[in-house]
Order: C-alpha cells, then sequence, then structure tokens
C-alpha cells in the first residue's frame, strides 16, 4: 500500500495540477451551462461531487469485484453508464425533496449529471491508471472538488462579467468562453506545484 | 453471452430496486416553488396572462408551461425578478397579453352615472369596490389592483382607470443617463 | 479628563472654503413680502393644513399638524393672511412643487399670546410632547422628528449622549456661528435632553477648526451646572460629521448595519436642535427661524443669517447684495453643501427647517458636463475613502444593472451619501446618484411588494368567504326544509346537488313515458266504429277526388 504522501498528492493533484475542466476538459456543458448565478452554481457543484465521488468508488466495485472476475470487462462503458445513471436519478430525487428551488433551477442539467463526461471520465480514469479502491474514491472526491473550484469561481467571475461594460460582439457566451480559457491558462500555471 | 446478460439484468435490478425505494422515500407532494413564484407576481388576479389569478399563472411557469414573460401588471422588473429565481434569460415582456403601465392604474367609479347594480363589486377579485344595491358604489383606492376586471360587467360605463396620484414623495432618483451624442463629442 | 479619540476608515481632507461666510458674524435678516410653507418639512407622514385661504395668522401660530407620530407640526413664522394654500416650488431634488402655504407678512411680526408655563417639575415624557408640538426636528440635515427620536431613544435606555458640533462640509458654518452666539442656549438644550435621556455621559464633538465655537461652548459649560460632559476636540476630516462616523470617533463603537445609532446606546443630536429645544421649552417658542449660511463664488457677501422659515432663497441672496453675475443661468444654486446638497430650481424656493446652507456657484466654475462620465477605471481610490467601508466601485455596478438583489448584498443600505467616492473618482462619475437612484428603485420594489402581498391575503380571504357563504346557504337550505318535513311529511325530499337542467330532462323524459303508456282514444275499438271510421276515410277521399 502507498504512504499517505501519496493519497495526498493525488488529492491535491487532481483539484489543481489535474483539473478536471480546465486542463482535461471535461464537463464542460454544466460549466458554461449553470455558472450565470453563484447560488445556482454551489448547488450543482453540491450534487456533482456526491455524483462524482459515488460513481468513482461504484465503478471501482463494480470493475474489479464483478466484471473483471467474470471476464466481462468489455461491458465496462455500459454497466458504469447504470450505475451513474442510478445515483444521478438518486440525488435527483434527494434534490427535489430537499431543495425544490435548486432542483427548478438546475433544471436538465440535474438529469444531465449522467452524460457529464466527467462522471464516466472518472471512473474510466480509475480503471485506466489502475487505482486502488482508496485511491479510486480520492480521485472521484478530488475531481469533483476540482469542478466544484472552478465551476464557482467561474460563476462569480461571470457575475461580475454581466454587469459590466462588455463589448456588443463579446457579450453573453462569448466572454464567457474568453474567460473560461484565461482561467484554464492561470491554472496551467499550478502545473509547477506536484513534481511527478 | 448468457453470464453477461445475467450480470447486467442484475446489476440493473438491484439498482431499480434502490431506485424504486428512493422514490416512495423521497416523494415530493405538490411544488413548493409555485409560492416562491407567486410571491414574485403582482397578485393584480387580472387574468391577463390568460391563466384564472396569479396562483394559477405561477403553477403554469414552475412547470415550465408558459414563459415569464406573460404579465403586463408586472412588467419588466417582474421578469427580472422571476428569471433571478429561475436562473432564466430575461425575457422581453410579451405585448399580447397587455400593455405595463410605469405609473399604475386605479379604477374610479363616475358616482354620478352609477346606478348601484353591485356587478363590479362582485367582479372585484381583491373585495376592493364597496357600495350596496341601489347605492352609489366607489372605490378604496389603496387596495385597488388596477386589474380592469370591473369594467366590463358595468352596464352604464361608470368605471375608469386613472394613473395613481404622484406625490413629490414617489419620486424616484433617476439614473444618470450616458447620453450617445456627449460620448461622441468627447 | 481627556478621552481617546478613534478614526473612522476612509474619509477625505476637504478644501474648507468656510472663512468667507465667518467674516461679518450672525446677522438678522428681514421679513420677506411673502412666507411661503411646505406644509412638510420633516421626514415622516405629511401634514394637513389647519388654516384657510383668508385666515390672519399670528407668529408662532399652529398651521398644520398632523396626528402620526412620526412628523412635525408647522408654525406660521410671522403674523399676516394666508394668502394661498397650493402647489409651490419646494426645495427638493426632484425640483418638483408640493403643498405650501403662502402668507402675506403684514410687517407688525404679532406673536400670538404665549402662557409660559414653569418646566422645573415636568417629567420626561411632558417635555418630549413639548418639543413635539414645538415642531422640532433634526437640523443637522436629517430632519427627522426630534420628539419621536427621543421617545425611542428613552425606552431604548441611553448610555452616551452625543452633541454634534462636527459641522465637516465645505463652505457651511451656521452651526459654528450657532455655537459661538448662542452658547449657552446650546448648553441648556444639552441639559434638557440630558433631563430626559438621562444619559452617563455626554461629549460634544467639534472639528478643530472651530477653534472660536469650542472655546465659547466650553466657556458656556463652565458656567452651567452640567456635569460628565465634556467638549472634545476632533481632528477635521470629512465626515466626521455623519452621525455614524463621529460615534466611531467619539466612542470607538460601530452602529451595527441597518441599525440605529440608539441600538447600542447612544444618541446624536445636532447643536442646532439643541437650541430649539431650548427655546422651545423655556420660551414655549416654535422652530420659525433657523441660521442659514450662505456662501460660495457667486455670492457678493457671504455671511450667515438668522432667518424666518418660508423665506424666499431670492430675499436671502437680495440681503447678501445679490448675486456676482446677474445673468439667467449663470449660477447653479445648492441646498447644502457641495458634497451632499442638491441643485435648487429657482430661488423662488423657500427656506425651511432642512435649509443650513445656500450654496451659490457661478456656472462657469463648475466642471462637470451633466451626463457626461468617463468609464470605471478599477483603481478602487472610491474603496479607501468611504467611510462606511463599503465597496463603491461594486455597488455602481449593480446598480447600473439594477440588480436589487445584489446591490443589498454589498450594503447598498448603508452608503451615508455622503459623495466622498465621486469625488475622489478619477472618471468623475457620479457614484452617488446612481446609489440613490438604485434606492429608490429597491423602496418602490418593496412597496410593490408590500401591496401585491396585501392584495394575495384580500384576494384569498375573498374566496374563501365566498366558499364558506355557499356552504353556509346550503346548509341553512337543507335545515329549513328538514324542519318543513317534519311539520308537514308530504313534502317530497329534494336533493339540493341535483343538477336542474338535468333534473328538467329528467321530467321531460318522464312525461313522455307516462303519455306513450296512457290509452288512446284509437285503441280498443268496436267493429261498428271501426268500420264509420273507414266510412268516413273513403268519403274523404272520394272528396278529394272528384274536383280532377
Amino acid at each position: 500500500m502507498p504512504p499517505m504522501s501519496e493519497y495526498l498528492l493525488l488529492f491535491i493533484g487532481t483539484v489543481f495540477v489535474n483539473n478536471i475542466v480546465l486542463v482535461k476538459f471535461l464537463g464542460l456543458c454544466p460549466f458554461m451551462g449553470v455558472s450565470r448565478k453563484i447560488e445556482t452554481a454551489i448547488g450543482m457543484s453540491a450534487a456533482t461531487t456526491f455524483v462524482l465521488t459515488l460513481s468513482a468508488i461504484l465503478s471501482y466495485i463494480i470493475n474489479s469485484w464483478i466484471l473483471a472476475p467474470l471476464g466481462l470487462e468489455f461491458l465496462r462503458t455500459i454497466a458504469f453508464i447504470i450505475a451513474i445513471a442510478a445515483v444521478v436519478n438518486f440525488t435527483e430525487m434527494v434534490v427535489h425533496k430537499t431543495s425544490p428551488l435548486l432542483y427548478n433551477v438546475l433544471g436538465i442539467f440535474l438529469p444531465l449529471i449522467t452524460t457529464n463526461c466527467a462522471v464516466l471520465g472518472v471512473a474510466l480514469i480509475n480503471v485506466q491508471d489502475q487505482n486502488n479502491f482508496l485511491q479510486s474514491a480520492i480521485y472521484g472526491f478530488g475531481a469533483a472538488l476540482g469542478f466544484s473550484l472552478v465551476l464557482i469561481l467561474f460563476a462569480a467571475l461571470r457575475e461580475r462579467v454581466n454587469v459590466a461594460d462588455v463589448p456588443k460582439p463579446f457579450q453573453g457566451s462569448a466572454i464567457g468562453l474568453i474567460t473560461a480559457g484565461l482561467m484554464s491558462l492561470a491554472f496551467m500555471g499550478l502545473t509547477g506545484l506536484v513534481k511527478v | 453471452m448468457i453470464v453477461a446478460i445475467l450480470t447486467i439484468s442484475l446489476m440493473a435490478g438491484l439498482f431499480g430496486l434502490i431506485l424504486g425505494y428512493a422514490a416512495i422515500r423521497f416523494k415530493v407532494e405538490g411544488n413548493p416553488i409555485v409560492d416562491q413564484i407567486d410571491a414574485l407576481l403582482p397578485q393584480t388576479q387580472c387574468g391577463q396572462c390568460t391563466y384564472p389569478g396569479c396562483r394559477p399563472y405561477a403553477e403554469a411557469i414552475a412547470n415550465g408551461e408558459a414563459p415569464i414573460n406573460q404579465c403586463p401588471p408586472g412588467g419588466q422588473a417582474t421578469i427580472v425578478a422571476l428569471a433571478g429565481l429561475l436562473d432564466v434569460e430575461v425575457l422581453e415582456p410579451n405585448q399580447e397579453h397587455g400593455e405595463h403601465h410605469d405609473i399604475p392604474l386605479v379604477a374610479i367609479i363616475d358616482e354620478a352615472t352609477c346606478i348601484g347594480c353591485t356587478l363590479c363589486i362582485q367582479a372585484c377579485p381583491v373585495d376592493a369596490i364597496l357600495g350596496s344595491a341601489k347605492h352609489m358604489h366607489t372605490v378604496i383606492a389603496d387596495e385597488c389592483t388596477g386589474c380592469e376586471l370591473c369594467l366590463p360587467p358595468c352596464p352604464v360605463d361608470c368605471i375608469d382607470m386613472v394613473p395613481i396620484k404622484q406625490s413629490i414623495d414617489d419620486w424616484k432618483w433617476p439614473l444618470p443617463t450616458l447620453s450617445e451624442e456627449i460620448v461622441h463629442e468627447h | 479628563m481627556s478621552i481617546k479619540l478613534h478614526k473612522f476608515h476612509g474619509g477625505l481632507h476637504t478644501e474648507d472654503h468656510k472663512k468667507g461666510s465667518l467674516i461679518s458674524g450672525l446677522q438678522q435678516a428681514t421679513l420677506p413680502a411673502q412666507l411661503i410653507l411646505p406644509l412638510k418639512q420633516h421626514i415622516g407622514d405629511s401634514n394637513k393644513p389647519l388654516v384657510s385661504v383668508g385666515d390672519r395668522v399670528l407668529r408662532g401660530q399652529l398651521i398644520a399638524d398632523s396626528s402620526s407620530a412620526i412628523s412635525a407640526p408647522v408654525h406660521a413664522s410671522s403674523s399676516g393672511i394666508v394668502s394661498e394654500i397650493g402647489a409651490r416650488p419646494v426645495p427638493h431634488p426632484s425640483g418638483q412643487s408640493d403643498l405650501c402655504i403662502v402668507i402675506d407678512v403684514d410687517g407688525k411680526d404679532e406673536s400670538i399670546k404665549q402662557k409660559t408655563s414653569p418646566i422645573e417639575n415636568l417629567s420626561g415624557a411632558e417635555l418630549i410632547d413639548k418639543i413635539q408640538r414645538a415642531g422640532i426636528v433634526g437640523l443637522g440635515g436629517a430632519v427627522f422628528p426630534t420628539a419621536a427620536k427621543l421617545a425611542r431613544g428613552n425606552d431604548l435606555g441611553i448610555k452616551t449622549l452625543i452633541i454634534n458640533g462636527a459641522e465637516c462640509e465645505p463652505y457651511i458654518t451656521c452651526d459654528d456661528t450657532l455655537m459661538q452666539n448662542y452658547a449657552a442656549e446650546v448648553v441648556s438644550g444639552i441639559a434638557y435632553l440630558q433631563c430626559i435621556l438621562k444619559p452617563e455621559n455626554t461629549l460634544i464633538g467639534i472639528e478643530d477648526n472651530k477653534p472660536a465655537a469650542i472655546k465659547s461652548i466650553q466657556l458656556a459649560i463652565e458656567k452651567s451646572p452640567l456635569s460628565q460632559t465634556e467638549v472634545v476636540s476632533i481632528p477635521t476630516i470629512y465626515p466626521s460629521g455623519g452621525e455614524k462616523q463621529l460615534i466611531k470617533i467619539l466612542t470607538g463603537k460601530e452602529v451595527p448595519a441597518s441599525k440605529l445609532a440608539f441600538d447600542i446606546g447612544l444618541f446624536c443630536q445636532n447643536v442646532g436642535t439643541c437650541v430649539a429645544i431650548t427655546r422651545a421649552l423655556e420660551h414655549d417658542q416654535a422652530l420659525i427661524s433657523r441660521i442659514v449660511t450662505l456662501s460660495g463664488n457667486g455670492i457678493q457677501n457671504p455671511g450667515n443669517w438668522e432667518v424666518w422659515l418660508g423665506t424666499p432663497v431670492s430675499h436671502l441672496i437680495e440681503l447678501a447684495g445679490g448675486y456676482k453675475i446677474n445673468q439667467a443661468k449663470s449660477q447653479h444654486l445648492v441646498m447644502g453643501g457641495p458634497m451632499m446638497g442638491f441643485s435648487l430650481s429657482s430661488d423662488a424656493v423657500p427656506i425651511v427647517k432642512a435649509s443650513n446652507n445656500i450654496l451659490v456657484m457661478q456656472q462657469q466654475t463648475i466642471p462637470l458636463t451633466p451626463g457626461y462620465h468617463d468609464e470605471c477605471v478599477r483603481c478602487a481610490k472610491c474603496v479607501e475613502v468611504c467611510p462606511a467601508q463599503l465597496l463603491p466601485q461594486q455597488l455602481y455596478w449593480q446598480a447600473r444593472a439594477k440588480n436589487h438583489e445584489r446591490s443589498e448584498e454589498y450594503h447598498l443600505f448603508d452608503c451615508i451619501e455622503c459623495g466622498c467616492c465621486a469625488a475622489v473618482c478619477p472618471s468623475q462619475i457620479p457614484l452617488v446618484q446612481y446609489y440613490r437612484a438604485e434606492k429608490s428603485e429597491i423602496r418602490t420594489a418593496r412597496q410593490a411588494h408590500f401591496k401585491s402581498d396585501r392584495a394575495r391575503l384580500r384576494f384569498e380571504f375573498r374566496e374563501q368567504r365566498l366558499l364558506l357563504k355557499k356552504q353556509q346557504d346550503e346548509e341553512r337550505r337543507r335545515l329549513k326544509r328538514e324542519a318543513l318535513q317534519k311539520k308537514n311529511p308530504k313534502i317530497p325530499d329534494r336533493k339540493v346537488e341535483v343538477d336542474p337542467v338535468q333534473a328538467a330532462l329528467e321530467r321531460v323524459k318522464a312525461r313522455k313515458q307516462t303519455q306513450a303508456a296512457e290509452p288512446r282514444n284509437t285503441t280498443n275499438l268496436t267493429p261498428e266504429q271501426q268500420q264509420q271510421i273507414e266510412e268516413a276515410d273513403a268519403r274523404r277521399r272520394a272528396a278529394r277526388e272528384q274536383p280532377k
């Protein structure tokens, strides 16, 4: 079993250096879609964190305890999607019960977490990197935190940009994408944080 | 092959069971967001949105059946508030449903013409008209929402809509306007 | 005894421009030909006129009042005939007109007969009542009815009484003049406030650019029996005269957001109000005059005048030797100081309780092109000077976008509109005007929301009432029918719920059925009758065929 510092490194590396959104460019759809208001972004972050962490763990269990012993690795994608869809559906019900407003505001983006490529991506990367159980869980949680961090930061930026004087051709999504690009550049600066 | 089918079916069945239980456990009664939408509507109960009152319109918005720009009395301010609540794009008011008046209107009864038929009293959704049969009626201006629902039933057309009288206390500081010409001069 | 002074965040060192109006001391203004008294000269609810056109009124006579707790009555400033009660231009940022009582002054200046009652034995509440009847409002500029403020402060309990003689805004010297001339009255006013509020100690804050005022107040205190009262010379920095800022300087305490001074046991009152309180209590004299500074580079002889309320500004300007350049639109009139004042539409408006200063500026010396400002360059100078520790730049963006929710999150309502941010802005953005506009937008929205909540309640109540009435009607009908049936069992039981249309249709159907069942007169015939019918038929047929 790798030492504790390995896990810490993996966690910090996932959140900042290999940020799922700004470095790996996964999960861009909710990143652009639900970043208009900070409150919504926080809600989305919470839901995605829950789904990502849980589905990373579930996928590991399915892959190494069911699919691998039975030699059914070719069913990985479909099995993962089933697990993710179930977790998302469950989350949707919980959100609907606990925060109807958030449920309404997130709208289509909530069920669409299923097709959020970050979720499936994290599960597949876990398999590819041959992470163990704890590593998979940490990787899932770290990716989710990284996603939340940039989503909330981006929402805050967009809120300010929204009320500023933006030249007409750049208004709306255009300035949003430029902002996202600049954020991505900024996150590249964190590459030196962890020596691989 | 059989193993593959069995595995996937078993997994699907298991998740199905969990979800089925969750659906019962987390059942939502009604739609609580309706209250929040209803709180932002001006409560004129005028029906210009084509729904019979503000709450039905709120329900329609909550269910995604109606756009947020069908409320003329609320005007742009209500649209902005609803867009903020529901995190959707701000729309232009839909002119088909009626015109927004910057200064709200109130009904006023021409007391000389009124025949005391009580039809307007029955039409008023907020009990803002006072009077009894064969006696002159009058509008309680403070309570009138300006919904115009009392206009059609009146047999002698003695009700008019007038803008609320503005006093010096109602005056609003204007936003400084950056006029385009001055900008160009500079 | 000396206290430790504190500093508030930000603030500005401004050029004070105060010398010009201080040279000539306090002058008594003459009576104008006409007094224009707006019915509402305070914050709160409107007054109703108590006189009518043609009435003769005397000095100090009550001419307008309200039953509301937050209001201040208006008194006639001199004797004369009421010539008009109608809309006249008033000093208001909108430049609009408001209801005023116009008095044609007769020059006799007759006073109403005062029955001066001894005040030694009066309780606090009775003193407050007397202050209310004298129409006293905060003369520092906020014009909040003093009696209402005192009553509230009395309820909450006051530890420290703070007397505001800071007068930090440039050009204004009316409080300075007042303290130099009426020091004894200021001090006895403080004594009355102490008598009502019973504070542990009293601090009088005066900016150190007014040594003469500090000295005269100190002398007056020494001569008086006041204890636990101290004059504090505070550093000159704008806006030290703001209530929350003065409290911070003198006590180090910060008034929490959206709270008021008396919520933390402090009570702030302007020196001018103290004089008005003394006059009201000792001489039963209503608030009918105040000291007004006339200053600026557009006036011949700047100075301070004791002016009758209702005097037109034009009369005061004549007293000061008129404008320097006597052309239309060559001057810009401001009521209040250059930082917080507002433009006057004309010099026909009257002096009111809030008028501390009339600033006359030559139009060409005002640098701003109205309506134009540069873009915000995000230099954050405004953040450095904001005495309320807000983020003026963020407030500006949110106000421009009319984003009420975010404006309030950035504490728009803690802005005291001191104008520091606008004064330092390199882009000359009229920031305060943005905030004022946003504030009034939010207030309007709140009012609309209040109204819609009320409408919803009334609507729901009506729905319930109609439903209840329907149920009661049905119940009443059912009971009546039951009672009738008891008396006369023959009356059939009628179901109330039956649809009348359905019932009618059923009745028709039933009648048809009975008709079908009834025997017709052509059934059950004997053979002879049958034969007769046939013969008759044959005759009819023959008769029809014959004409052919």
